[in-house]
Protein backbone atom coordinates (compact mmCIF):
# COMPACT_ATOMS: atom_id res chain seq x y z
CA UNK A 1 0.00 0.00 0.00
CA UNK A 2 1.39 3.39 -1.12
CA UNK A 3 0.24 7.07 -0.34
CA UNK A 4 -1.56 8.59 -2.78
CA UNK A 5 -1.56 12.73 -3.24
CA UNK A 6 -5.07 14.18 -4.46
CA UNK A 7 -7.69 16.17 -3.26
CA UNK A 8 -10.63 13.64 -1.17
CA UNK A 9 -13.13 12.79 -3.35
CA UNK A 10 -15.75 13.62 -0.74
CA UNK A 11 -14.13 17.16 0.07
CA UNK A 12 -15.44 17.63 -3.43
CA UNK A 13 -19.14 16.99 -3.20
CA UNK A 14 -19.17 18.42 0.65
CA UNK A 15 -17.92 21.71 -1.42
CA UNK A 16 -20.86 21.75 -2.95
CA UNK A 17 -22.66 21.29 0.19
CA UNK A 18 -21.43 24.62 1.89
CA UNK A 19 -19.78 22.02 4.64
CA UNK A 20 -15.94 23.46 4.25
CA UNK A 21 -15.38 27.24 4.97
CA UNK A 22 -11.62 27.73 4.83
CA UNK A 23 -9.25 30.69 5.42
CA UNK A 24 -9.23 33.29 8.32
CA UNK A 25 -12.67 33.61 8.05
CA UNK A 26 -13.09 36.81 6.12
CA UNK A 27 -15.40 36.79 3.54
CA UNK A 28 -17.53 33.66 5.11
CA UNK A 29 -21.09 34.69 5.09
CA UNK A 30 -23.27 34.53 7.62
CA UNK A 31 -25.57 31.67 7.31
CA UNK A 32 -28.08 29.34 8.21
CA UNK A 33 -26.46 26.12 7.71
CA UNK A 34 -29.24 23.43 7.39
CA UNK A 35 -31.16 25.79 4.94
CA UNK A 36 -29.63 25.36 1.44
CA UNK A 37 -29.33 28.84 -1.09
CA UNK A 38 -31.73 29.56 -3.11
CA UNK A 39 -30.35 29.12 -7.02
CA UNK A 40 -31.79 30.79 -9.72
CA UNK A 41 -31.53 30.62 -13.82
CA UNK A 42 -32.30 33.72 -15.77
CA UNK A 43 -31.58 33.84 -19.96
CA UNK A 44 -29.37 36.09 -21.85
CA UNK A 45 -29.07 37.50 -25.30
CA UNK A 46 -27.28 36.65 -28.15
CA UNK A 47 -25.61 39.98 -27.99
CA UNK A 48 -24.61 39.62 -24.51
CA UNK A 49 -21.20 39.01 -23.16
CA UNK A 50 -21.49 36.44 -20.10
CA UNK A 51 -18.77 34.05 -19.21
CA UNK A 52 -17.10 32.62 -16.71
CA UNK A 53 -15.10 35.66 -15.42
CA UNK A 54 -18.32 37.09 -14.06
CA UNK A 55 -18.44 37.35 -10.63
CA UNK A 56 -22.22 38.33 -9.79
CA UNK A 57 -25.63 38.49 -11.79
CA UNK A 58 -26.86 41.57 -13.43
CA UNK A 59 -29.73 42.13 -15.79
CA UNK A 60 -26.94 43.11 -18.55
CA UNK A 61 -27.96 41.27 -21.38
CA UNK A 62 -30.67 39.35 -20.40
CA UNK A 63 -33.73 39.20 -21.96
CA UNK A 64 -36.36 41.96 -21.42
CA UNK A 65 -38.99 41.58 -18.58
CA UNK A 66 -41.92 41.00 -21.56
CA UNK A 67 -43.74 38.39 -22.94
CA UNK A 68 -44.11 36.09 -20.09
CA UNK A 69 -40.19 36.51 -18.89
CA UNK A 70 -39.31 37.86 -15.07
CA UNK A 71 -35.96 39.67 -14.91
CA UNK A 72 -34.05 37.46 -12.00
CA UNK A 73 -35.17 34.12 -13.82
CA UNK A 74 -36.98 31.13 -12.17
CA UNK A 75 -36.12 29.22 -8.76
CA UNK A 76 -33.77 26.45 -9.29
CA UNK A 77 -35.32 23.27 -7.75
CA UNK A 78 -33.03 21.74 -5.55
CA UNK A 79 -34.00 18.13 -4.39
CA UNK A 80 -31.31 16.41 -4.66
CA UNK A 81 -28.44 17.43 -2.04
CA UNK A 82 -25.05 17.30 -3.89
CA UNK A 83 -23.07 14.11 -3.41
CA UNK A 84 -19.84 12.60 -4.85
CA UNK A 85 -19.74 10.18 -7.74
CA UNK A 86 -16.65 8.20 -8.34
CA UNK A 87 -14.37 10.75 -7.46
CA UNK A 88 -16.24 13.45 -8.66
CA UNK A 89 -18.71 15.89 -6.76
CA UNK A 90 -21.45 16.49 -8.82
CA UNK A 91 -24.65 18.61 -8.52
CA UNK A 92 -27.96 18.65 -10.67
CA UNK A 93 -30.99 20.58 -10.59
CA UNK A 94 -34.16 17.88 -10.01
CA UNK A 95 -36.53 19.89 -12.58
CA UNK A 96 -35.68 21.20 -15.99
CA UNK A 97 -35.93 24.84 -15.94
CA UNK A 98 -39.50 25.94 -17.70
CA UNK A 99 -40.58 29.33 -19.16
CA UNK A 100 -43.79 28.78 -20.18
CA UNK A 101 -46.47 31.34 -21.75
CA UNK A 102 -43.24 32.85 -23.14
CA UNK A 103 -42.36 35.08 -26.02
CA UNK A 104 -38.72 35.87 -26.05
CA UNK A 105 -37.50 39.54 -26.61
CA UNK A 106 -34.53 38.35 -28.59
CA UNK A 107 -32.85 35.23 -29.40
CA UNK A 108 -31.22 34.12 -26.71
CA UNK A 109 -28.44 31.40 -26.21
CA UNK A 110 -27.35 31.35 -22.41
CA UNK A 111 -28.44 30.50 -19.40
CA UNK A 112 -26.86 31.70 -16.08
CA UNK A 113 -26.76 29.76 -12.63
CA UNK A 114 -26.85 31.97 -9.15
CA UNK A 115 -27.01 32.47 -5.75
CA UNK A 116 -29.97 34.81 -5.05
CA UNK A 117 -29.11 34.03 -1.21
CA UNK A 118 -25.16 34.97 -1.43
CA UNK A 119 -25.47 38.18 -3.14
CA UNK A 120 -26.35 36.95 -6.24
CA UNK A 121 -22.82 35.42 -6.69
CA UNK A 122 -22.57 33.50 -10.13
CA UNK A 123 -22.33 29.48 -9.95
CA UNK A 124 -22.13 28.95 -14.13
CA UNK A 125 -22.62 29.92 -17.72
CA UNK A 126 -23.97 27.51 -20.37
CA UNK A 127 -24.95 28.46 -23.48
CA UNK A 128 -26.35 26.59 -26.35
CA UNK A 129 -27.75 27.40 -29.79
CA UNK A 130 -29.31 30.15 -30.85
CA UNK A 131 -33.54 30.45 -29.62
CA UNK A 132 -36.50 32.43 -29.95
CA UNK A 133 -39.58 31.17 -28.48
CA UNK A 134 -43.26 32.97 -29.69
CA UNK A 135 -46.08 32.24 -27.67
CA UNK A 136 -44.59 29.25 -26.51
CA UNK A 137 -42.67 27.25 -23.67
CA UNK A 138 -38.85 27.01 -23.34
CA UNK A 139 -37.43 24.12 -21.63
CA UNK A 140 -34.29 23.32 -20.34
CA UNK A 141 -34.14 19.86 -19.71
CA UNK A 142 -31.65 18.60 -17.29
CA UNK A 143 -29.14 15.98 -17.56
CA UNK A 144 -28.37 12.79 -15.64
CA UNK A 145 -26.93 13.02 -11.91
CA UNK A 146 -23.86 11.29 -12.68
CA UNK A 147 -19.91 11.69 -12.61
CA UNK A 148 -20.10 12.29 -16.55
CA UNK A 149 -22.91 13.96 -16.98
CA UNK A 150 -23.91 16.54 -13.93
CA UNK A 151 -24.68 19.92 -15.14
CA UNK A 152 -22.27 21.18 -11.78
CA UNK A 153 -18.81 18.87 -11.35
CA UNK A 154 -15.87 18.67 -9.78
CA UNK A 155 -13.36 16.32 -11.12
CA UNK B 1 -66.13 29.53 -25.95
CA UNK B 2 -68.53 26.92 -24.98
CA UNK B 3 -68.55 25.78 -28.38
CA UNK B 4 -64.98 25.56 -28.36
CA UNK B 5 -64.86 23.34 -25.19
CA UNK B 6 -67.70 20.92 -26.22
CA UNK B 7 -65.56 20.26 -29.23
CA UNK B 8 -62.91 19.39 -27.02
CA UNK B 9 -64.51 16.86 -25.04
CA UNK B 10 -65.93 15.34 -28.19
CA UNK B 11 -63.29 15.28 -30.53
CA UNK B 12 -59.91 15.82 -28.77
CA UNK B 13 -58.94 18.66 -30.92
CA UNK B 14 -55.79 19.50 -29.75
CA UNK B 15 -55.71 23.30 -28.60
CA UNK B 16 -52.24 25.47 -28.95
CA UNK B 17 -51.32 28.94 -27.68
CA UNK B 18 -50.76 31.09 -29.96
CA UNK B 19 -50.04 35.06 -30.27
CA UNK B 20 -53.32 35.17 -31.85
CA UNK B 21 -54.91 33.29 -28.95
CA UNK B 22 -55.94 29.71 -28.65
CA UNK B 23 -56.32 28.03 -31.80
CA UNK B 24 -57.23 25.10 -32.99
CA UNK B 25 -53.92 22.63 -34.13
CA UNK B 26 -55.52 21.45 -37.00
CA UNK B 27 -56.00 25.26 -38.97
CA UNK B 28 -52.09 25.45 -38.00
CA UNK B 29 -49.11 24.06 -40.43
CA UNK B 30 -47.17 22.39 -37.70
CA UNK B 31 -43.08 22.03 -38.48
CA UNK B 32 -40.92 19.94 -36.13
CA UNK B 33 -37.00 19.94 -36.34
CA UNK B 34 -34.14 18.72 -33.75
CA UNK B 35 -30.42 19.57 -33.29
CA UNK B 36 -27.62 17.52 -31.95
CA UNK B 37 -23.92 18.67 -31.37
CA UNK B 38 -21.33 18.51 -29.09
CA UNK B 39 -23.04 20.79 -26.63
CA UNK B 40 -26.76 20.23 -26.74
CA UNK B 41 -29.67 18.13 -27.82
CA UNK B 42 -32.56 20.58 -28.98
CA UNK B 43 -35.85 19.92 -30.34
CA UNK B 44 -38.46 22.94 -31.61
CA UNK B 45 -41.86 22.50 -32.68
CA UNK B 46 -43.00 25.81 -34.73
CA UNK B 47 -47.13 26.44 -35.88
CA UNK B 48 -47.65 28.52 -38.80
CA UNK B 49 -50.55 30.48 -39.50
CA UNK B 50 -50.99 32.29 -42.86
CA UNK B 51 -47.22 32.34 -43.51
CA UNK B 52 -46.87 33.59 -39.72
CA UNK B 53 -45.28 32.34 -36.66
CA UNK B 54 -47.75 31.93 -34.31
CA UNK B 55 -46.05 29.60 -31.91
CA UNK B 56 -42.32 28.69 -31.17
CA UNK B 57 -41.51 25.98 -28.65
CA UNK B 58 -38.11 24.53 -27.84
CA UNK B 59 -36.41 21.78 -25.47
CA UNK B 60 -32.70 22.16 -24.84
CA UNK B 61 -30.75 19.18 -23.49
CA UNK B 62 -27.52 20.38 -22.33
CA UNK B 63 -24.61 17.73 -22.94
CA UNK B 64 -22.07 17.73 -20.39
CA UNK B 65 -20.24 21.04 -20.05
CA UNK B 66 -18.30 22.87 -17.47
CA UNK B 67 -15.98 20.85 -15.03
CA UNK B 68 -14.63 22.32 -11.98
CA UNK B 69 -10.79 20.48 -11.92
CA UNK B 70 -9.30 19.99 -8.81
CA UNK B 71 -5.61 20.04 -8.28
CA UNK B 72 -3.37 20.22 -5.20
CA UNK B 73 -0.51 21.77 -4.71
CA UNK B 74 3.33 21.18 -3.81
CA UNK B 75 5.23 21.97 -0.67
Amino acid sequence: MANVAGMCSSFKGELLNGIHALGPGTGVPARTVSTADVVKAALFLVSASRGVADTVYNTTGELAGTGGYTQGGVTVTQGTQPSTSGTTGIFTPSASFVWSSFTSSGAFDCVVLYNSSQGNKEISVHTFSSQSITAGTFTLTMPTNDASNALLRIA
Amino acid sequence: MFGLIKKLFSQKVKIIQTTKGEMEETALEKREGSLENGTEVTNWVEYWHDKELVHRSVNVTLKPQPVAQTIIGGF
